[in-house]
C-alpha cells in the first residue's frame, strides 16, 4: 500500500512539474502575475510529493518489504541498518529518485528564499527548473521505476553488492548528486538569464552562491569516491583515470570556472555571455556524468548500477537538454548587452586566464574519455585510453594555471601591476626553492619533475598565504590590528585562502603518491617479514572471522620500525554470504605524512598468502586538501555580501538591512 | 584600451591556451591508445610486442594455474572461439574466477604469450564489459539476452 502511494505520489509530482513548467512561464511572456505566482506553490507541492515518494521507498528497504523487485534485488534482511537505508540509492531506479529529490530541494530553494528576485525571473528560473523535473521524472516512471512488485514475494533478498556496503561510498552518491543537481541551478539562470535577454550584478549574485554550494558538494563527492577506491579496492590507487571518474571530474572542472568568472560578472559586469555558456556547459556535463556510465554506453570497470536498456531515452533526454540550451544560447547570447573593459594584467584578466586553462583542461579530459567513442563509431574499432594520456595532457595543463593562481588573487581589478605581484611573492618563490631542496635531499636525488611540481605546490601555498597576511598586516602591525582585520575582511577571502591552500596540500599529496610510492607484493608464510620503506611487517598467520552478513580471514601483521612495534595490522578478506562475493579490506596505519597499507591475496594452498604492502607520502594530504577547498567553499557560501543587496537591481551597491535569507 | 584591443587579447590568449591543449592531445593520443582485442582477432593477426592491447574475454574453465611463488599465475582467455594464454604476476582482483569475464591490459610477447600487467573484473559479478560481450556476439557464443 505505502508503495503504491510512493508510486502515485511520484505521478502526482510529474503533474506538479508540468504546471510548474508551463504557466508560469507564459504568465511571464505575458506579464500575468497570477500565472507567475503559481511557480512557488508548484515548486513546493513537488518537494512533497517526491519526499513522500522517496520516504516510501526507504520504508520499503528499512522494513525489507520482499514484495518490492527493486528491494528484492538489492537488500536483504541481514544487512545492517545504515546500508538498508544507503541500499535506497545503491542501485539505478533509486538513484533516479534521489536525483529527483534533490532538484526538487533546490527548486523549493529558489520558491523560498527567491522573494526578493524581479517576479518574472523567478518565474522562469523555476520554469526552467521544472523542465529538468519533468524529464527526470517522466524518465524514472516510464523506464526505471522502482515501485514494481514482485509476486509471489520470495523469502529473502539478493542483498547489495558488497563493496558499496561501505560508509564511504554510502554517503558517496548522495554528495555528488547534490553536486551534479547544484549546477542546474546555475543552469536555470542560464537559461531564464537568456530568455529575459539581461544579465548583470544581481543575476550574478543569485548564481554565485549556488555554484558555490553545487561546488562544494562536488568537491566532497568526488574526493570521497576517491578516498572510497584507495581504502577499499585494495590497489592502494586513488584516481585511475577510469571514465567514471573522469565524467564527475569535468563538470568540476568547469565549475570551478564558473565559480571565478561569476565573481567577474558581479565585481565588473564583464564576461556576461562567457558565463552563461559556462554554465549551461558546466550543467550538461553533470547530465552527461549521471547518464554516460550507467547507460553502458563507455565501458568502466569501476561502474555500479548500470543499465544499456535505457540507452536511447537517455539519448533523446541529453540531446533535449543539451541541444535546446545551446540553440538557445546560439540565438540570444548576441542580444545580450558587453559588458566591461579590463586590460590584460588585472584581476579580470587572471580570471580569464584562469578560465582558459580549466576550459582546455576539461576539453582534453572530454575528447580522451569519449574518444572511444567516437573511434568506433568513425571506424568500428575499439580503444581505451589510459592513464598515459591524461598525464601527457591534463597535467602540463596544469602547471601554468597553478602558477598563475599565486599571483592572480593579488592583482587588483581593472588594471594591475604586475612586478609589484610578483615582488611580493618572494616569499613564495623562496619557499617553493626550499621545498624543492628539501625534496631532493631527502630522496637523494629523486626525479626532477616530481620536486619541481612539488616546489610548485609550495609556490601555490606560500603565495596564497602571502596575500591573506598582506590582508591582515600579519607581523606588520600588532596582533589585536590583525585580529580585526582578520574579522573584516569578507568571509569570501577566507573562503579563496581556505580553498586555494587545500589545492596546494592536495597537489602535494597527489605528487607524493604518484612518485613515491612503494609497493610490494610478496608470498609470505607464517611468521615470515616483508620489508617496505624502513618499516618490518611480520606476518602472524590468518584466523577466521564471523560478521553480519559476511565471513572474513583475517590476517594479523605486527609492525616494526628499528626494531620497535608501532603498530598491529589486520587486513581482511571477506566473503559475504548471499551474494557469495569475496572483498578486500586493507589495513592501513597512517601517520599525517604518509599511509602503510596491507592487502591479502589468496592461501596458495601451500600454507603461504600474497600479500601486497605499500608505503605512500603524503598520500593522506589529498583528502585533507579537499576538505579544506570544501570548507573554503562553505566559508565564502557564508559570506554576508551574498544574501544582502543581491535583489536591488536599481539600487546595486547600497547593503539593504534584511535579514540573511539563507 | 578600446573594446577591439581588449578582445583581441583574450582572442590570442584562447588560441595560444587551446592550441597548446590541442598539440598535447595530439601528442598524447598517438602513443597512449590500448587497442581492444579479442582472442580470435589476436590469434588472426598476432599484434606487434610493444602495442598496448586489452585483451578481454571470459577466463577458461581449468586453466588457472598458480606457480610455487604464489605470485605468478597462468591462465587462458576465450571468446569461445579461440583462446590465448596470459600470464600475470600480483594479485588477482577479487571477483577473478574461472568462466567470469575480465579484461587484461598488456602485450602480446613473441612467443604468443599475453603478458598482462593489469587485470580488471567488473565489481559486480553480474557484469560482463561491453567490449567481451561483442567479441562473444562475433564469436558466435553469446548466450544472454541482454548485456548487462
Amino acid at each position: 500500500m505505502i508503495i503504491e502511494l510512493g508510486h502515485f505520489a511520484l505521478v502526482l509530482a510529474l503533474v506538479a512539474a508540468l504546471l510548474q513548467g508551463s504557466l508560469p512561464v507564459i504568465g511571464a511572456a505575458r506579464g500575468d502575475a497570477a500565472w507567475m505566482a503559481l511557480a512557488r506553490p508548484a515548486a513546493f507541492a513537488q518537494l512533497v510529493l517526491v519526499v513522500i515518494s522517496f520516504g516510501a521507498l526507504t520504508h520499503a528497504y528499512v522494513t525489507s518489504d520482499f514484495s518490492v523487485f527493486n528491494v528484492v534485488q538489492n537488500s536483504h534482511s541481514a544487512k545492517p541498518l545504515l546500508y538498508k537505508i544507503t541500499g535506497v540509492w545503491g542501485n539505478h531506479e533509486g538513484s533516479m529518485l534521489l536525483w529527483i529529490l534533490i532538484l526538487s530541494v533546490f527548486g523549493s530553494a529558489v520558491a523560498a528564499f527567491g522573494g526578493n528576485l524581479p517576479p518574472t525571473l523567478r518565474a522562469r528560473v523555476l520554469g526552467v527548473q521544472a523542465w529538468i523535473g519533468i524529464g527526470f521524472i517522466a524518465f524514472t516512471l516510464l523506464t526505471s521505476n522502482p515501485f514494481l512488485r514482485q509476486f509471489p514475494a520470495p523469502f529473502d533478498g539478493e542483498d547489495l553488492n558488497p563493496l558499496l556496503q561501505d560508509p564511504g561510498l554510502a554517503f558517496h552518491p548522495p554528495m555528488l548528486y547534490a553536486g551534479y543537481v547544484g549546477f542546474s541551478m546555475a543552469f536555470s539562470f542560464a537559461i531564464a538569464a537568456l530568455i529575459e535577454g539581461k544579465v548583470d550584478a544581481a543575476w550574478a549574485r543569485w548564481v554565485r552562491p549556488w555554484t558555490l554550494l553545487a561546488w562544494s558538494f562536488l568537491t566532497g563527492g568526488i574526493a570521497l569516491g576517491s578516498w572510497w577506491a584507495y581504502y577499499e579496492l585494495g590497489w592502494g590507487g586513488w584516481w585511475f583515470w577510469d571514465p567514471v571518474e573522469s565524467v564527475s571530474f569535468m563538470p568540476w572542472l568547469l565549475g570551478t570556472a564558473l565559480l571565478h568568472s561569476a565573481i567577474v560578472v558581479e565585481k565588473r559586469n564583464a564576461l556576461k555571455v562567457w558565463t552563461i555558456l559556462l554554465a549551461i556547459l558546466t550543467f550538461s556535463l553533470s547530465l552527461i556524468g549521471t547518464f554516460i556510465v550507467r547507460s553502458g554506453v563507455l565501458t568502466s570497470v569501476h561502474a555500479f548500477a548500470t543499465d544499456p536498456e535505457r540507452g536511447f531515452f537517455i539519448l533523446i533526454l541529453l540531446a533535449l537538454a543539451i541541444g535546446g540550451s545551446l540553440t538557445l544560447f546560439a540565438i540570444r547570447a548576441p542580444a545580450l548587452k558587453a559588458g566591461g573593459l579590463f586590460a590584460p594584467i588585472s584581476r579580470e584578466g587572471a580570471m580569464v586566464f584562469n578560465n582558459l586553462f580549466l576550459a582546455a583542461a576539461c576539453a582534453a579530459v572530454f575528447l580522451g574519455t569519449l574518444y572511444p567513442l567516437f573511434l568506433e563509431a568513425l571506424d568500428g574499432s575499439k580503444v581505451s585510453v589510459g592513464p598515459p594520456f591524461f598525464n601527457a595532457t591534463f597535467v602540463p595543463l596544469m602547471v601554468p594555471l597553478v602558477f598563475l593562481m599565486a599571483i592572480g588573487p593579488l592583482l587588483p581589478w581593472k588594471r594591475a601591476d604586475l612586478a609589484g605581484a610578483l615582488a611580493r611573492l618572494k616569499l613564495a618563490a623562496l619557499g617553493a626553492l626550499a621545498v624543492g631542496l628539501v625534496a631532493w635531499y631527502v630522496n637523494n636525488g629523486g626525479p626532477v619533475l616530481a620536486v619541481a611540481a612539488l616546489g610548485l605546490a609550495a609556490w601555490l601555498f606560500v603565495g596564497t598565504l602571502v596575500e591573506w597576511a598582506d590582508r591582515v598586516k600579519l607581523f606588520r602591525a600588532p596582533l589585536a590590528e590583525n585580529w580585526s582585520r582578520a574579522r573584516n575582511l569578507p568571509r569570501a577571502a577566507h573562503g579563496m585562502t581556505l580553498a586555494h591552500a587545500g589545492l596546494a596540500v592536495a597537489m602535494a599529496g597527489m605528487i607524493g603518491a604518484s612518485v613515491w610510492k612503494s609497493e610490494v607484493v610478496t608470498s609470505l608464510r607464517p611468521s615470515e617479514t616483508v620489508e617496505v620503506a624502513g618499516y618490518s611487517l611480520l606476518f602472524e598467520g590468518v584466523g577466521r572471522l564471523q560478521g553480519p552478513n559476511y565471513t572474513a580471514e583475517r590476517a594479523r601483521f605486527t609492525v616494526t620500525r628499528g626494531g620497535e612495534e608501532v603498530a598491529v595490522m589486520f587486513p581482511e578478506k571477506r566473503v559475504y554470504d548471499v551474494r557469495a562475493m569475496p572483498t578486500t579490506e586493507a589495513a592501513i596505519r597512517t601517520t599525517f605524512l604518509a599511509d602503510l597499507y596491507a592487502v591479502i591475496g589468496d592461501a596458495d594452498g601451500q600454507g603461504g598468502w600474497t600479500v601486497r604492502v605499500y608505503h605512500e607520502p603524503l598520500v593522506p594530504w589529498i583528502w585533507l586538501g579537499c576538505l579544506l577547498m570544501v570548507a573554503g567553499g562553505l566559508t565564502s557560501l557564508s559570506d554576508r555580501r551574498l544574501r544582502i543587496g543581491a535583489p536591488h537591481r536599481e539600487r546595486a551597491g547600497k547593503p539593504a538591512a534584511r535579514p540573511a535569507a539563507a | 584600451m578600446t573594446r577591439k584591443r581588449c578582445r583581441l587579447y583574450i582572442v590570442v590568449a584562447a588560441l595560444l591556451v587551446f592550441g597548446s591543449a590541442t598539440a598535447l592531445v595530439l601528442a598524447a593520443l598517438d602513443d597512449s591508445l590500448d587497442l581492444f582485442q579479442s582472442p580470435s582477432q589476436i590469434m588472426a593477426a598476432p599484434p606487434a610486442p610493444e602495442r598496448g592491447i586489452r585483451l578481454g574475454g571470459l577466463v577458461e574453465e581449468g586453466t588457472v594455474l598458480r606457480a610455487g611463488d604464489g605470485l605468478s599465475v597462468t591462465f587462458r582467455i576465450t571468446d569461445g572461439a579461440q583462446s590465448v594464454p596470459v600470464a600475470y604476476k600480483g594479485i588477482l582482483p577479487d571477483l577473478f574466477r574461472e568462466g567470469q569475464g575480465v579484461i587484461t591490459v598488456g602485450n602480446m610477447q613473441s612467443d604468443g604469450t599475453f603478458m598482462a600487467r593489469e587485470v580488471l573484473a567488473k565489481h559486480d559479478e553480474n557484469y560482463l564489459p561491453r567490449e567481451v560481450v561483442d567479441a562473444l556476439k562475433e564469436s558466435g557464443q553469446w548466450q544472454g539476452g541482454s548485456a548487462q
